[in-house]
């Protein structure tokens, strides 16, 4: 029989796939294509202590193997996140991380102790590192001692496990790595977006709103790769790694690097069935290897 | 129910400068209608976002669509590309489409009267919705904007509704826009339907007056399915999914009515 459970911060999950907070909603939108209880975990969109309009558009655009967004971390606030999408995701058989996001210090806490009681939540995401919101939450995920002081108030504040997601937009990231461990975070993620930018030749101007946006796609796979495997070899804590993620094979990699858990990004929007297909995908891998047990291959390189 | 599929390419013509007329066999066509999009899939893995297309026309025997799209950047162009027999990968049915129910009661009682204006690469989506309309007893008129007089689906209108055309030169019909032909004509209406360049949308949501105006929306998208949140448009009242006053286009929309967005 073929173990495919790994477990971050004493939640099992039934496999290593979730997706990347932000590409798949709270899920409502992806169940028309996929079995949410098939996944690891629903890692929803980033939610705030209130409704954030986000920015203006266009929010989104193409580049060469993958895409920048600006989206600006529009959502409806937490009150109608744990009225409506909270009981929605109640009815599957997955864990739910709720990806957090805010201004201050004290939006994440609000947030975090607002989410404390809900049962149906499993742990929390802490999102330090969206490039596209100017008010700061990018500082909190560039200053190492930031970091480290935003990562050990939210944990004063929550009995829930707590996953710092980590910007790729450093000059070492197993520094950030380490921060987010010596603040107590149960796990990190990486990598958010990286920034990019593009400029419409014809019209001359810049093809998002915000100018600047964050990439993602397979184009930034071997940077995300490269920076799994650096963070996860300077901590103890787990990591979950993403970053251009598209198929069975690309998650193996990222759990070879280093990474305990796996998400899908971008790939969603171009394989709606994404997320399933890398779970058969690990499974046919483990199947071709002779692989009993998936945690056997995390870190093997 | 919304699927990534496969589709055959039944045939494609290009029948004005730059303009293709492409035909696929699609188990999506059994959902279609007037109004709504789906996504398609360029063969260059360097090109990864679905392209949003229009729906210009469904079969009758709901087997295959029908879609009419300009060249405008490397994955269209490949779409054009594409001959007889060849596979194309398609994401849909996407967005909500026209209500051809509350158009049908426009009229308050007396038969209805639809006015449809389509601007440029915005007249394809008016073709399936006047043949649905006219279906459903509707008296449609078309108005239909072109450049200069290389129109393209002009003379297909002509079954389903009473066709007039504006071009910018005047080489054919009214010289000028949509509106200037509505009012050279003395069309009257109860509700008007349209799709077109963003001034000729803003310009005839004034127009409509106290009547209702339908109208389609494009913006840059990524998933299609609302879930990104990359193509917003300002609407007038709280919206339902996020409660800050921005509706997804690819999903609450691509039709609003004109009264509900800020554009």
């Amino acid at each position: 029989m073929m173990k495919t459970e790994v477990t971050i911060a004493g939640v099992t999950f039934k496999n290593p796939v979730m997706e990347g907070s932000g590409t798949f909603g709270s899920g409502m939108e992806y169940s028309e294509f996929v079995d949410l209880n098939k996944l690891g975990a629903v890692v929803t969109k980033g939610v705030a202590n209130v409704p954030w309009p986000g920015n203006p558009t266009p929010r989104v655009c193409e580049v060469y193997g993958g895409m920048l967004n600006a989206i600006g971390l529009q959502n409806p606030g937490i009150e109608v996140f744990c009225e409506r999408d909270l009981p929605f995701l109640s009815k599957y058989d997955t864990k739910v991380i709720v990806n957090v996001c805010g201004r201050s210090v004290e939006d994440y806490v609000e947030v975090a102790e607002r989410l404390s009681d809900e049962d149906r939540v499993d742990m929390l995401e802490i999102n330090v590192s969206c490039p596209n919101v100017k008010e700061g939450a990018i500082a909190f995920g560039t200053d190492r001692n930031c970091l480290e002081n935003i990562t050990s108030q939210i944990k004063a504040h929550t009995k829930k496990p707590v996953i710092m997601k980590l910007t790729p937009n450093v000059t070492n990231i197993a520094e950030m790595a380490m921060a987010a461990e010596s603040g107590g975070a149960d796990a990190i993620s990486l990598i958010n977006t990286i920034t990019g930018m593009k400029i419409d030749i014809e019209r001359r101007r810049f093809a998002l709103a915000n100018k600047t946006g964050g990439m993602s796609g397979p184009a930034i796979k071997p940077v995300a790769v490269r920076m799994v495997y650096q963070a996860s070899h300077a901590v103890k804590i787990p990591v979950i790694g993403m970053g251009g993620i598209a198929t069975g094979d690309d998650a193996i990699e990222f759990m070879m690097a280093g990474a305990t858990a796996v998400s899908v990004g971008m790939m969603n929007f171009v394989n709606p069935y994404a997320t399933i297909e890398c779970v058969k995908g690990i499974e046919d891998y483990m199947t071709r290897h002779g692989i009993e047990d998936i945690n056997e291959i995390i870190g093997c390189v | 129910m919304k699927a990534k599929v496969t589709g055959k390419v039944i045939s494609q013509s290009c029948i004005a400068p730059g303009i293709y007329d492409l035909k696929i066999e699609t188990s999506l066509a059994g959902d279609a209608h007037a109004g709504q999009f789906v996504g398609v899939f360029t063969k260059d893995a360097s090109a990864l976002l679905p392209r949003p297309i229009s729906i210009c026309g469904v079969s009758d025997d709901k087997k295959s669509i029908r879609l009419v799209y300009r060249v405008a950047g490397k994955g269209t162009d490949g779409f054009s590309k594409l001959d007889e027999g060849d596979e194309v990968s398609l994401l849909g049915v996407l967005g909500n489409g026209y209500d051809i129910e509350k158009l049908s009661s426009a009229g308050n009682g007396s038969g209805s009267k639809v006015l449809l204006l389509g601007g440029g690469i915005g007249i394809p989506p008016m073709l399936e919705l006047a043949k649905e309309l006219h279906a459903a007893g509707v008296s449609v008129s078309s108005v239909m904007g072109y450049r200069d007089e290389r129109t393209f689906l002009l003379d297909e209108f002509t079954a389903f509704s009473d066709t007039y055309v504006a071009t910018e030169d005047g080489s054919l019909g009214t010289k000028g826009n949509v509106l200037d032909a509505v009012r050279e004509n003395g069309i009257e209406f109860d509700a008007i339907c349209a799709c077109g360049p963003l001034p000729m949308l803003r310009a005839i949501k004034e127009f409509a007056g106290e009547k209702k105006a339908y109208i389609s929306l494009e913006e840059r998208m990524a998933c299609g399915v609302g879930a990104c949140l990359g193509c917003v448009v300002k609407t007038k009242e709280v919206d339902h999914h996020s409660h800050v006053n921005n509706a997804r286009i690819c999903t609450d929309g691509p039709v609003f009515e004109a009264s509900e967005v800020e554009i």
